[in-house]
């Protein structure tokens, strides 16, 4: 396992957001997580990236505890990706310089050759005529890919998505999940938060349904989105046909 | 492009507007006239008119007085610029100071809170005299001039203003940008130096420039503690030919040496405004 979190807990106050959540994930495997909002999806990404501490239970990548207080969480950030759901993408620096800034200052490397591979990302995703441009000037659908090209230049173990399309025009969605559809094809292993149902269904090896602080049911897409076990995921994608979104 | 006809409506809404606009310069003008007029009326008529312009709007001691204020008025420049030059670093170093957590850095944060407080409170005149006749009378080895003593003073006293402007920056900086930043593998440090704090100046940009042009008249204020900067010529002016004059023409020349510093100010303002409407 690349991933495994172990029986984690956290609590803002007394709203307990993870209760002894269990998860593993396998190298090149992509997992889709799926629940109502405040299921915890979010907040497991974010505790995964050490940006939030947890309360108990162990998180391991590659089979090094990163929930130990004792480790470097720069050291881990820097295996693993986070795009955010409204991309935070650096206003005052160029679609360039957002993708180098990591390279260059935590990774070390040559400016120039850092910026060379930022440009061959962006040309294939389609973005090469942005390089120079600042954020505020492309679109939501622009800014995602940005934001995602910036977290893939770091070579990541892992890469978490975190709803990355939920802020965009629903004409703009697709062009972000055919980035992240190729980035599957190329083995990058992925955690992806999301409310896009049919795209879970097609991108990833494993649903997970996030419910009550745990992963409350998992497996293949088609089960879990065709035939669930649990009433509870019945019921909330009973809830989501509802709203046409399956 | 399709060419259009504008219709009779449409003219008529134009020739209306501009009838408007003509009525509203023409009231502006009539309105601004009465008042000037009237004010020239207050002043001049004033049964002490006549004695005031003597020794107030003197144009001989003008004359002779003004190579002396100018060349005061040069070192009020010098001042101007290299106290808010360390004045701004001061008080980026102090904001930075106070954002720091851990227990390490408990005295920092306790020292560069309590500066900012305390400094902010107390009137730079006082700090004026601390510093230039305080420090002295303790007769140590190596005391700086009255000069560097009063120019200290002033940063001393602007850089907690504008650590205080500097953390209003950082702290309106979205904590989701940290965020993106520590995730890439940055250090609160590298997060700091390359995301927060760039973004945080260019905001405060407009408040910081303000500051400085408040700053630009208090540079006089040194003349308390004994150098000749435009202000202590001004007043060795006034008290050999009994005239306020003297005093007049360094005011002028403030307003003056402000003018730009002003222009400046209102231009990054009004473009940081501009930008903000702009949207994300």
């Amino acid at each position: 396992m690349l991933l495994e979190i172990k029986d984690v807990r956290k609590a803002f106050g007394d709203q307990v957001i993870l209760d002894g959540l269990d998860l593993g994930v396998a190298e090149h495997e992509v997992v889709a997580l799926i629940g109502a909002s405040g299921s915890g999806k979010s907040t497991l990404l974010r505790c995964v990236n050490l940006l939030t501490e947890i309360d108990d239970g162990t998180i391991h990548l590659d089979g090094e505890e990163i929930s130990d207080p004792r480790i470097d969480p720069d050291a881990v950030r820097r295996r693993i990706g986070l795009v955010f759901q409204s991309y935070n993408l650096f206003p005052h620096m160029t679609v360039l310089e957002n993708i180098t800034l990591a390279p260059v200052r935590v990774h070390r490397r040559p400016a120039k050759e850092a910026e060379a591979q930022a440009r061959q990302w962006l040309e294939r995703v389609g973005l090469a005529d942005k390089a120079g441009s600042y954020p505020d000037r492309l679109s939501g659908g622009q800014q995602q890919r940005a934001a995602i090209v910036r977290a893939l230049v770091n070579s990541p173990r892992l890469l978490l998505l975190d709803e990355v399309t939920s802020a965009l025009d629903p004409e703009l969605v697709g062009e972000v999940l055919t980035m992240i559809r190729d980035l599957k094809g190329e083995g990058v292993t992925m955690v992806l938060a999301t409310h896009e149902m049919g795209f879970a269904k097609q991108v990833a090896d494993r649903v997970a349904f996030l419910d009550g602080g745990r992963v409350l049911e998992q497996g293949p897409p088609e089960q879990v989105l065709g035939d669930p076990v649990e009433a509870r995921t019945r019921q909330f994608l009973a809830r989501i046909i509802e709203a046409g979104r399956l | 492009m399709t060419t259009h006809q504008i219709s009779t409506r449409q003219r008529e809404r134009i020739a209306y507007r501009r009838g408007r606009a003509i009525r509203s310069v023409l009231l502006a003008a009539a309105s601004t006239a009465a008042v000037g007029t009237l004010l020239a009326v207050a002043i001049t008529g004033a049964p002490g008119w006549e004695r005031v312009k003597e020794s107030f709007f003197d144009l001989d001691t003008a004359r002779k007085y003004l190579p002396q204020i100018l060349e005061g008025l040069w070192l009020n420049v010098k001042l101007l610029v290299v106290c808010a030059t360390c004045a701004m670093a001061l008080g980026l170093l102090v904001a930075v100071l106070r954002t720091l957590r851990g227990p390490v850095f408990f005295p920092v944060r306790a020292l560069a809170t309590g500066y900012t407080y305390s400094f902010r409170g107390l009137p730079l005149i006082i700090v004026i005299y601390l510093f230039a006749f305080g420090v002295p009378g303790l007769r140590l080895q190596g005391t700086p001039d009255v000069l560097v003593l009063g120019a200290a003073a002033l940063v001393v006293t602007y850089g907690a203003y504008l650590a205080e402007v500097f953390r209003a920056g950082i702290e309106s900086v979205h904590p989701s940008q940290i965020a993106a930043a520590r995730s890439l593998g940055l250090t609160y440090r590298q997060a700091m130096r390359h995301v927060v704090l760039p973004q945080a100046v260019r905001r405060v940009a407009p408040p910081l420039l303000n500051d400085t042009v408040a700053l630009q008249k208090d540079v006089g204020l040194i003349s308390l503690a004994g150098p000749i900067d435009a202000i202590r010529a001004a007043q060795i002016g006034v008290a050999q030919d009994a005239d306020f004059t003297p005093y007049i023409v360094a005011g002028v020349l403030f307003v003056l040496l402000a003018l730009p510093l002003i222009a400046v100010t209102d231009g990054v303002t009004l473009r940081a405004a501009r930008r903000q409407n702009a949207g994300t």
